[in-house]
Order: structure tokens, then sequence, then C-alpha cells
């Protein structure tokens, strides 16, 4: 009876007060990422009356939709502490292999499977490397990066490979107004936001990327999750290299060169906390977006897209010191 | 047996094994590969690389990655090499100056980056390899400097040697080697470079001041970068905006993980990364003797990066006597 009379008043004391609940709402990485779309839209509008159709802003996202998708994926296994930096080259190595079968008359379909196989192949290197090896995912990628790009230099050659007439153009055929790979991102969004946000295995991986070790003894099976995370990233990366060939209409060993960059500065400025167990598909839904109105608007503003890759690397950076900056004001 | 027993137990043994035996192997198919004029061809290869593996191989140690060591060696041999165009009449060796010093530029503000935000390499310099590639187009006004702006003095010395017909290049690469060996082996903030990355944790405690080591450590992978920009002007007598070191953090980073340097951090030798680089140029100098395409040189380093990380795990963390060790347990 004393006891609690005594313990009472040191708990009240000590228990911080809650925070208030808008600003739990509000002060969020993802609410930075929309104020800034809405500042680039505003800004885009004022360089080209163009950024108020939204057809126009549907069309360029198109452009870059493919990397999008990736970056929604890449989004998880950054939540899970993990990164990977061989999607763009995985891209590439599973657009030139389609397109070197369907040249040597393999029909289409079978070609876009071996596409996608080759993706999954490629996405089930990374994870043995990673997680049955336990090697840090950042240098084994850097490797595969080179590996996959190499792979694909050597089937290719120098000389790009055309995809036949009926092919091309998929971003050119039209689902509920807007192009194919701006639909199909948008329900990708929407699928692996529900993933993340709502089921078991979403919050599996956050816990993952917040303390693996404690996620062990709850006894979340950590390797089997980040096997099909990588898994997945294979997947998805040969689905958007197949987009891409159907897009440009013919494939090279260099598509999607230097990809890698968007992808993770996608995720960033969306967010996600770069040492893992933060962040939010709806973050780099809104980043995606962002970054096609910053692109596009600099392409209006006729800016050399040397200086574009400046702004890219500026921006990453800042990104980064943001979301942290935010992370560490609004969470112990 | 036991100083063989040590030579054996050490992480380069594996390495030289590799090197003797890929040797052997290309030159048994083709018996000019084991002449002098390969070696030299070898050794023309490794300069550049040499360089930015020193470089590397420290912020490897220190726990940290560089990816933008390609765009610093860009941009620093852009910004000399339009000196030597703009300002002809300069004193040529003044060049080495501008180049290193830019390149530390860049690499101080790598460093703080990482240490002043606590942000991971990896992420600030693949924004930074970005960065400062696009302002090597915008200096450059995405022109290329020919071979014509580029003194004659400094192209020479990829030529001319003072003995055995090894260009001056080549000594000074391995010259770099030699002072890195010193640095961090016999100084103290050279050996607090492994006691950071061996345990960040227990390093600041015993009095190690993690965020200048961290600087140093990026300063100096960045003006290593910057001397291997003015090397390159002086190999291929040219800079251009886009070629110039793209890539270039590739090769460095398979001849580090190579040479046994762990990327886990606290390990790796001067030795064992030179022996890496050579075993890339060995194998960079069979391929056209074998008759294989240029086009699978990027995919020949992918593959050695994986399957010396695969070492790295497996084999070499004991050395290679632990092989025999082990089938007899």
């Amino acid at each position: 009876m004393s006891a609690t009379n005594t313990l009472a008043p040191v708990s009240t004391r000590e228990a911080a007060p809650p925070r208030p609940r808008w600003q739990t709402i509000v002060i969020r990485p993802e609410t930075m990422t929309l104020v800034l779309l809405i500042v680039a839209l505003f800004v885009a509008s004022l360089l080209s009356p163009y950024f108020l159709d939204v057809g126009y802003i549907l069309r360029s996202f198109a452009l870059s939709g493919e990397f999008a998708m990736v970056a929604l994926v890449l989004t998880m296994i950054i939540i899970a502490g993990e990164i990977d930096l061989s999607p763009a080259a995985n891209m590439a190595l599973s657009a030139c292999l389609f397109a070197f079968a369907q040249q040597a008359g393999v029909p289409i379909p079978l070609a876009v499977l071996i596409g996608l196989g080759a993706g999954l192949v490629m996405g089930v290197i990374n994870a043995v490397m990673v997680i049955g090896l336990q090697i840090p995912s950042i240098i084994v990628t850097i490797g595969t990066l080179t590996l996959y790009r190499g792979i694909a230099q050597v089937i290719a050659g120098d000389k790009s490979i055309r995809v036949p007439e009926y092919f091309i153009g998929i971003d050119k055929v039209m689902i509920l107004g807007m192009p194919s790979t701006v639909f199909m991102f948008l329900v990708l969004s929407v699928v692996l936001a529900l993933v993340l946000g709502t089921t078991i295995y979403g919050r599996q991986i956050y816990q993952i990327g917040t303390n693996e070790i404690a996620a062990k003894h709850a006894g979340i099976r950590s390797q089997r999750i980040k096997f099909i995370l990588f898994l997945a990233m294979g997947l998805i990366s040969s689905i958007a290299g197949i987009l891409t060939a159907s897009r440009l209409g013919s494939v090279r060993y260099d598509l999607g060169l230097g990809g890698e960059l968007q992808m993770v500065l996608m995720a960033m400025l969306g967010g996600t906390y770069i040492f893992g167990g933060r962040g939010s598909i709806l973050g780099t839904f809104l980043a995606a977006w962002l970054l096609v109105v910053v692109s596009t608007g600099m392409t209006v503003a006729n800016i050399s897209p040397a200086i574009q890759l400046t702004v890219l690397g500026i921006l990453l950076i800042v990104a980064i010191i943001a979301t942290n900056f935010i992370y560490s004001r609004t969470q112990r | 047996m036991s100083l063989l027993r040590t030579l054996l137990l050490r992480r380069e043994a594996g390495i030289a094994v590799m090197i003797v035996l890929f040797c052997l192997a290309v030159g048994i198919a083709k018996p000019q590969f084991l002449t002098l004029e390969s070696l030299r061809i070898i050794l023309l290869l490794t300069p550049l690389i040499l360089i930015g593996a020193m470089g590397q191989m420290m912020v490897i140690v220190a726990r940290h990655v560089d990816l933008s060591i390609g765009s610093m060696l860009g941009f620093s041999a852009m910004v000399t090499g339009m000196m030597f165009k703009f300002q002809p009449e300069i004193w040529w060796p003044l060049g080495f100056v501008v180049s290193i010093g830019i390149g530390a530029a860049l690499g101080l503000l790598n460093g703080v980056l990482v240490t002043l935000f606590r942000l991971p390499a990896i992420i600030v310099t693949l924004g930074t390899l970005n960065l400062y590639r696009g302002l090597t187009y915008i200096v450059s006004n995405a022109k290329q400097i020919d071979r014509q702006y580029v003194p004659a003095a400094l192209k020479s010395m990829s030529q001319t040697s003072p003995i055995l017909g090894i260009p001056w290049i080549i000594f000074m690469s391995f010259g770099v080697a030699l002072l890195t060996y010193w640095f961090v082996m016999h100084t103290r903030i050279g050996r607090q470079v492994y006691a950071l990355g061996s345990n960040p944790v227990a390093a600041p405690l015993r009095g190690v001041a993690v965020n200048r080591v961290t600087l140093m450590v990026f300063t100096i992978s960045g003006a290593l970068s910057g001397l291997a920009g003015i090397m390159y002007a002086s190999r291929w007598g040219f800079v251009n905006p886009s070629n110039t070191g793209s890539g270039f953090e590739f090769q460095v980073i398979a001849a580090v993980v190579i040479g046994g340097v762990s990327i886990n951090g606290g390990v790796g030798t001067v030795l064992g990364t030179v022996l890496g680089v050579l075993l890339l140029g060995c194998v960079a100098a069979a391929l056209p003797l074998l008759g294989i395409a240029g086009t699978t040189q990027s995919a020949i380093y992918g593959a050695v990066i994986l399957i010396a990380l695969l070492i790295d795990r497996t084999v070499r963390q004991q050395g290679i006597a632990s092989l025999s060790t082990r089938s007899r347990a």
C-alpha cells in the first residue's frame, strides 16, 4: 500500500508527456516530400504552363516509371536494413537477354519469361551472397552491379538489339486515361503499401531493420523475409528492364545506366531512413513524382543534362541530411 | 618449416599463389605471356589503379567506402588540363600541385559530409560521384582537352624511363605504395585508421579522434585520386569529361578486395593491395593475348570482386595453411 503511494509520483515525473497528436502526424519526412512536391509543381508551372496539364505530367512520368517501380521495392529493402545497388544493371541484363532471345527466334512470351527468370536468378545471387554468406549487401551489390552490366555488355556488345515493331510502345498504351507504366506503378504502390503497412510481414520488415538481433529473438524469420525481398527486387528489376526495352524499342548494354542514383534518390527523398527501420511506400511514391517534376522542369527550363546530374547529386545528399535531422528530432 | 608456415599463414599468400597460377596457365596457352615485354605491359596497366587503391584501402580499413574516386579523378584532371590549355606558359609540375589539391578538397567534402552529418559513406559518395561528374561537365563545357594542350614533358613521363625501360609513372606509383606502407605501419595516425576500423566503439575510448581520422582517410583518398588524375593526362594525353575516370571505382574496389582488405574494416595490408592490383593487371594484359574481346572486361572485374569476397569469407580469413589443417582435422 505504502509502496504504491511512494512509487506513483516517481512514475508520473519520469514519464515524458505524450507528443501532441498533430506533431506526430505533421512532423514526418513524408510531409517534407509533399511540401517539396507542391513547391516544385508551383515553380515548374511558372516555368511552363504545361505543368498544369495532368496529361503532360503523366506522360513525363512514363519516362521514369520503371525506376520508380524498382524504387518501391528498394524502399522495403532499405527499411529491412540492407541495400541493393544492382537493380539498374539487372534491368540491363534482363532486357539484353530478352532481346537476344527473341532475336534468336524464341517466341516473345518465352523470351519475356527468360528475361524475368534471369532477373530472379540475379536476385537469388544477391540474396545468397548477402544472407547465406553474410557479406555486407553494399559491397556485394557493387560487385554484382559490375558483373551484371558486364555480362550484358558481353551479350550485346556495342550494338543495339531491336525488338519487334508490335512489342514497342507499352508506355503509349493507355489504361484508365494514364500510360500503362504509370498505372502499373500506381497498382504496385497500393499493393506494397498495404503489404508494408497492414500485414504482419510488413511490420516484421520494420522490426528487422530496427534491430535484427532482437527481431530474431522475437521469432521473426529475418533471413527468409530478406531472401524474399531480394527475390522481389530481382523480379521487379527484370520487369522494369523489359518495360524499358518496350519503351525505347531497342536494347543496349547501357540501358538504365546510372539508374541506381535515381532509385536510391527516390527512396531517400521519400524519407526512408538509410540505417533501416523507418520509411514508407507513401514517401517513395511522393518522391517519385517530385523527382519527375524536378527533372522534367529542368529539361523544360533548358538546363543541360550535366547540370541536372549535379542537381540530382546535391538533392541526394540534402535529402539524407534532412531525413536524418527529422528523425533525430521526432524520435528518441 | 616454421618460416614457410608463417609465410603461408599470411593473407597475402593466397593472392600470390593465384597470380603465379594464373600467369602459368596463360603462359602454357600463350608462351609469349611469360616475357619481360608483357611484364612491362602489365606494369603499365597498373599505376592509376595502384594509386587509387592505396587511398581506397585506407577508406575501407576505416569501415567506409569511397565510390566517388573516379569522378574526383576526372574533375581534378579536367581542371588541371584546362589550366594547361589556358595558361600554356605555366611551369608544368605545378599541375601536380593543382590536381592533388583539388582532389584533396573534394575528398575533404566527402569526409565532412560523412563525419559532420553522420551519414553512411556509400550514399554520400554515390551522391558526390554524380555531383563531381556533373561539375566536370560544367567547368569543361563538355569539351575534351586534346593532346596538344597537355605539356610534352608531362606526357613523356609515361614513355621515358630512368632505368630498365620502366617509365616514371610506374616508379611514382610504387613510391606512393611505399609511402603508404610507412604511413599506415609506422605513424600514430596511420595505426589509428586500423584501430578505428577494428572497433569503432572502442577506438574513441582509447583516445582516437574518430572524426579527424575519418576526415583524413577521405582527404587522402581524394588527394590520391587527384594524383591519378594528372597521371591519366600523362598516360593517355587527353582528358575527356565523360570517359576520364569513369568506372575507375570498380577497378579499384576490385583490386582492394582481391588484395585481402576486409570490407568489415580493420584488416588490410599494402602488400596485399599491391598484389591485388598486379593480379588485375595480369588479367587485363592476358585478355587480348587470349583473344577475348575488350567488352568482357567489366564482367570479369565484377566476377573477380565476387570471387574475392567469397574467398575472403571462406578461406582467407585463416590464411591458406588453414586448408590443410582443416582437412586433417
